[in-house]
């Protein structure tokens, strides 16, 4: 299939089409609602549902249900509406059914604004609602590697009956790059529904979906499988991409529009004579910390640069274990951190 | 080669439309393009501008505080990026709506009165065609006929009629560069 110059947003909509979405609950906010804007006379169009819900509360327990009756099922938001969803992602999470999430993420905290920001890291990767449980958090950098992702994103809630989130900011979602659209996937027929949905339980005994144990052993139970699941997420689903690394003593760490803003960095900086490296995480959670301790054991500096007060940076140190010193850089409010005040932080290095 | 491209006007100038059509006439030229609005609550008049990078890698930030050329097509604009632009790049200037001249000597500047031209050409919507028309032969990033023909590829059906006129508005407007 040829390339189309095609915008972040729209590109979201579409590639979960084709990934074989079929039903979406979602409600208006920017700068995703484009999201909603395609798939509302495009999920129709394809016979499937599409639904404005009177809120965000509202939409992310229309994707419980229609994830336990096993249809593929995503919703979308920005930072405020995504807060509102934190209850239903814990009951996901429980309940272990597989739901994709789009967090187009905004300046905050509040109301806050419109502009592009990773202000929710921590609620992606630690904070993702009440008690022990992650959800997949994926980190595009590109219009192309947004429809990836959020293919990918499919396939992985399926198979691990997880939440997964794609967590891009409003650059993404606003700016237009040429790329290519998968191949439409066929919509999974009622009889090829997963074993463990309802499905009405004609002839077979009735499948049970609950987040709720009453009695302690038997939750502790239930979470002590989840933990097991998620280590193995863990050690299966963990992405980077790594720019320049082969020679760097100095190492930029930035994810989404940051990553490929430092992109540019690393090649002022190598243009200086400078040996500076990327690694861009491309999954938030799972954390590519083994690769990190190991680009730190033979690096003099790591600079870790966001949109936002400084988030991942935590979990970069957390990785290194202090075998090398690590800076952050950080915008807030929407405000985008450009190449040209980057570089001199990586010079006072 | 990267070339970036910020237009910058009202919103209803067609800064956004002329910054796409630019992007499709670079990616149908096999080059790698990013473009990226600015949005927010705005309105009809209100600001609205678009950068467009064009490269021949991979575009890493798809956004610039220095391009490499610009067109304003309004007052505030001039103020914006008229100091922005990068010594040797190009500045093309809507003289129809913006009275004031550059005081710089490191940038090639082109006055076009654009609206009066789109004006005589039945249309004063095609102002910003007009300019990038300039814009292109300026700083030659592409061929003219390249940015016809991503205009016959890819205006939408409705605007189809008005086709010949922004053929028409891009040649007047490359005919301002000499």
């Amino acid at each position: 299939m040829a390339k189309e110059l095609i915008e972040g947003n729209v590109a979201i909509a579409e590639a979960a089409i084709r990934a074989g979405l079929e039903a979406f609950y979602g409600y208006p906010i920017t700068p995703q609602t484009e999201i909603l804007e395609h798939l509302s006379w495009r999920m129709p169009q394809e016979g499937r549902v599409f639904l404005q819900a009177e809120s965000e509360i509202a939409s992310i327990n229309m994707v419980y249900g229609a994830a336990c009756a096993g249809v593929r099922v995503m919703t979308s938001s920005s930072s405020p509406g995504i807060s509102l969803m934190q209850e239903g992602f814990s009951y996901i999470a429980c309940s272990e059914v597989p739901a994709v999430v789009i967090n187009v993420m905004r300046g905050g905290p509040g109301l806050g604004n419109v502009q592009p920001s990773q202000g929710d890291y921590f609620q992606a990767v630690k904070m993702a609602g009440h008690g022990d449980f992650h959800m997949i958090a994926l980190a595009p950098a590109s219009v192309q590697e947004a429809i990836d992702l959020v293919v990918l994103a499919f396939d992985l809630a399926d198979r691990y009956r997880t939440i997964a989130m794609v967590v891009a900011d409003g650059a993404i979602g606003q700016m237009m790059e040429p790329a290519e659209l998968p191949p439409m996937r066929p919509v999974r027929r009622p009889e090829e529904r997963p074993t463990w949905a309802l499905t009405g339980a004609k002839g077979r005994k009735p499948n049970i979906i609950t987040s709720l144990y009453l009695s302690a052993e038997t939750l502790e139970r239930v979470n002590l499988a989840l933990q097991a699941k998620l280590r193995r997420i863990a050690a299966q689903e963990t992405r980077w991409k790594e720019y320049r690394t082969e020679d760097a003593e100095l190492l930029l760490v930035a994810f989404g529009t940051v990553g490929r803003i430092c992109q540019t960095v690393v090649r002022e900086a190598r243009a200086l004579g400078m040996r500076v490296g990327l690694l861009r995480p491309i999954t938030l959670w799972p954390f590519p910390s083994t690769r990190l301790a190991a680009l730190a054991s033979r690096g003099r500096g790591i600079l870790v640069v966001e949109m936002n007060a400084g988030q991942m940076v935590e979990d970069v140190r957390l990785a290194v274990e202090g075998c090398c010193p690590v800076q952050s850089y950080g915008r807030m409010g929407g405000v985008i951190p450009l190449p040209d005040e980057i570089l001199p932080e990586l010079k006072n290095m | 080669m990267q070339e970036e491209i910020i237009i910058s006007g009202f919103g209803g100038q067609g800064a956004l439309f002329a910054g796409q059509l630019l992007a499709y006439a670079a990616m149908d030229q096999g080059y790698h393009v990013t473009w990226i609005p600015s949005y927010g609550p705005e309105m009809r008049g209100g600001k609205a501008r678009c950068t467009v990078v064009i490269s021949d890698e991979e575009i890493g930030s798809p956004l610039v505080r220095r391009p490499s050329s610009a067109i304003v097509l309004n007052i505030p604009s001039m103020e914006a990026f008229e100091p922005a632009v990068k010594p040797g790049g190009v500045l093309v200037v809507n003289s129809s709506l913006v009275p004031q001249k550059s005081e710089r000597d490191d940038i090639r500047v082109f006055y076009l009165p654009a609206t009066d031209i789109a004006t005589e050409l039945g249309n004063v919507r095609l102002a910003n065609v007009v300019c990038l028309g300039a814009l292109v032969r300026a700083t030659g990033i592409l061929p003219l006929e390249a940015v016809k023909q991503a205009l016959d590829k890819h205006l939408p059906e409705r605007y189809r009629t008005l086709l010949a006129l922004n053929n028409q508005a891009l040649d007047r407007g490359a005919a301002c560069v000499r």
